[in-house]
């Protein structure tokens, strides 16, 4: 009869460690998962360009993001601010460029090839 | 060209001749790329002379061609996507054809998009190219493709030394005046091609005191002409341009960018946008975007081309003739 209690006992305590284990190695990995999502959502960002547009056409990010923009698009663009903010030179198809918006605003840009094409950037 | 193409033409030149001036139709019959007729207006009379060899002489007895010249336009080299991966060969292809022309042509112009990034090497390629052309002279203007990253500063050390301080410039040939303009440095976002003040005021003062009998052509990369300005194919302030030549009694404008042909006649003023020797682009509206247009490899050559432009002494106007590269 006590050894089918200290077995039990046994078991229902393993079971619980490793139940422990798993939840602790669970929120880690969730703490892990939702660090890096926080500091995606807070530092970096992306537009694609490509069919003579930047997409997404306005962007809102908060203040101290890294907008990347990366140019799909079969023909060079560039990527210049209407305030000259910044400037990127011509990027060809596949080539990047980065800017880091540390104060709050708003910031029209366009491509200066092809100055039909338009974007903003929002920051917040 | 084909026999029955030859004969619908001629019996198009047969229905204008009999109905006298049909403007629609005889615009309709100037973009037929490639026809190998020359064309020329005289007195408001549209006359064609059918080339028999690709060159130009006239039959009524007016002594011949004055002179012609040949433009190019958006050679961009560096260019390697679909529907182009060998932008140097087609430019080949049409040096070749140039060469081939039964009276060679006195110069040629290049509407710009010379180099597709403007970088150096992509410029001495094209250099190297237009070495084997038998017409030694040729006159440039920039594309925007062609003044990325500096401003034009490298385009204005290579071609802008006999230009003025922003790469326009005039000169004269045979009677004819010839003003090369630059619309596409400062562009504004939204905006247009633009030619900016200062290139204004020079063009004024550069034709004020020319006879009104002087033909001109005028050469930009950005049409001077409202094409499609949803695709930014326009210039945002030409009109100050063409009302400085307007008293002139024959104006023709000859410009690239479109990798197409549109023609547009106003009055004295004759609209005309070269094929590119790169890659086509799509009609305007025909597609979301103003890109190189994919087509098989077989079609492309048909729609790259370059263009001849004649003047016949005692005549005002110059005949404009299109041909494609295949």
């Amino acid at each position: 009869m006590r050894s089918w209690w200290v077995g039990n006992l046994a078991a229902a305590v393993m079971i619980a460690m490793l139940f422990f284990a798993g939840s602790m190695r669970v929120r880690a990995e969730n703490d892990g998962v939702n660090n890096h999502n926080d500091q995606a959502a807070a530092t970096a960002a992306d537009v694609r360009i490509d069919n003579f547009s930047f997409a997404p056409q306005t962007l809102t990010v908060a203040a101290g993001t890294t907008v990347t923009w990366t140019n799909r698009d079969d023909i060079p663009h560039s990527v210049v601010s209407t305030d000259g903010v910044f400037k990127s030179k011509v990027r060809d198809t596949d080539e990047k460029f980065s800017y880091t918006f540390a104060k709050a605003g708003v910031y029209p840009y366009y491509c200066s090839i092809h100055p039909k094409m338009t974007g903003k950037v929002v920051v917040q | 060209m084909s026999d029955i193409r030859q004969d619908v033409i001629h019996q198009k030149v047969q229905d204008l001749n009999d109905d006298g001036v049909d403007r629609r139709r005889f615009l309709k019959c100037m973009a037929w790329a490639g026809a190998g007729l020359v064309w020329t207006m005289s007195g408001g009379v549209p006359v064609s002379r059918a080339i028999a060899t690709g060159g130009g002489h006239a039959r009524d007895g007016s002594g011949g061609g004055d002179f012609s010249f040949v433009q190019i336009s958006d050679s961009h080299m560096g260019f390697n996507k679909p529907a182009n991966p060998d932008v140097a060969a087609t430019l080949q292809v049409a040096v070749d054809k140039i060469n081939g022309l039964p009276n060679q042509p006195d110069f040629l112009l290049h509407t710009g998009d010379i180099s597709h990034l403007s970088r150096a090497e992509q410029f001495d390629t094209v250099d190297q190219i237009l070495k084997g052309a038998k017409a030694k002279d040729v006159f440039f203007v920039p594309g925007e493709h062609d003044v990325l990253d500096d401003n034009g500063k490298s385009y204005l050390e290579r071609y802008g030394k006999d230009a003025r301080r922003g790469g326009w410039y005039s000169f004269d040939h045979k009677g004819v005046h010839f003003i090369g303009l630059v619309n596409v440095v400062d562009l504004k976002a939204g905006g247009l091609g633009s030619l900016g003040g200062e290139q204004l005021k020079w063009m004024e003062k550069d034709v004020k005191h020319r006879k009104h009998s002087t033909p001109i052509v005028i050469f930009a990369h950005i049409p001077l002409w409202s094409v499609y300005p949803e695709w930014g194919w326009g210039t945002e302030d030409s009109a100050q341009a063409l009302a400085c030549v307007k008293k002139f009694g024959s104006v023709t404008v000859l410009n690239g960018h479109i990798h197409q042909i549109m023609q547009k006649v106003e009055g004295n003023v004759t609209f005309h946008t070269a094929m590119s020797t790169a890659f086509p682009q799509p009609q305007p509206g025909k597609s979301d975007s103003p890109g190189p247009m994919k087509v098989p490899a077989e079609q492309l050559r048909s729609l790259l081309g370059i263009t001849q432009v004649n003047t016949i002494r005692g005549k005002h106007a110059l005949a404009v003739v299109d041909s494609t590269l295949g």
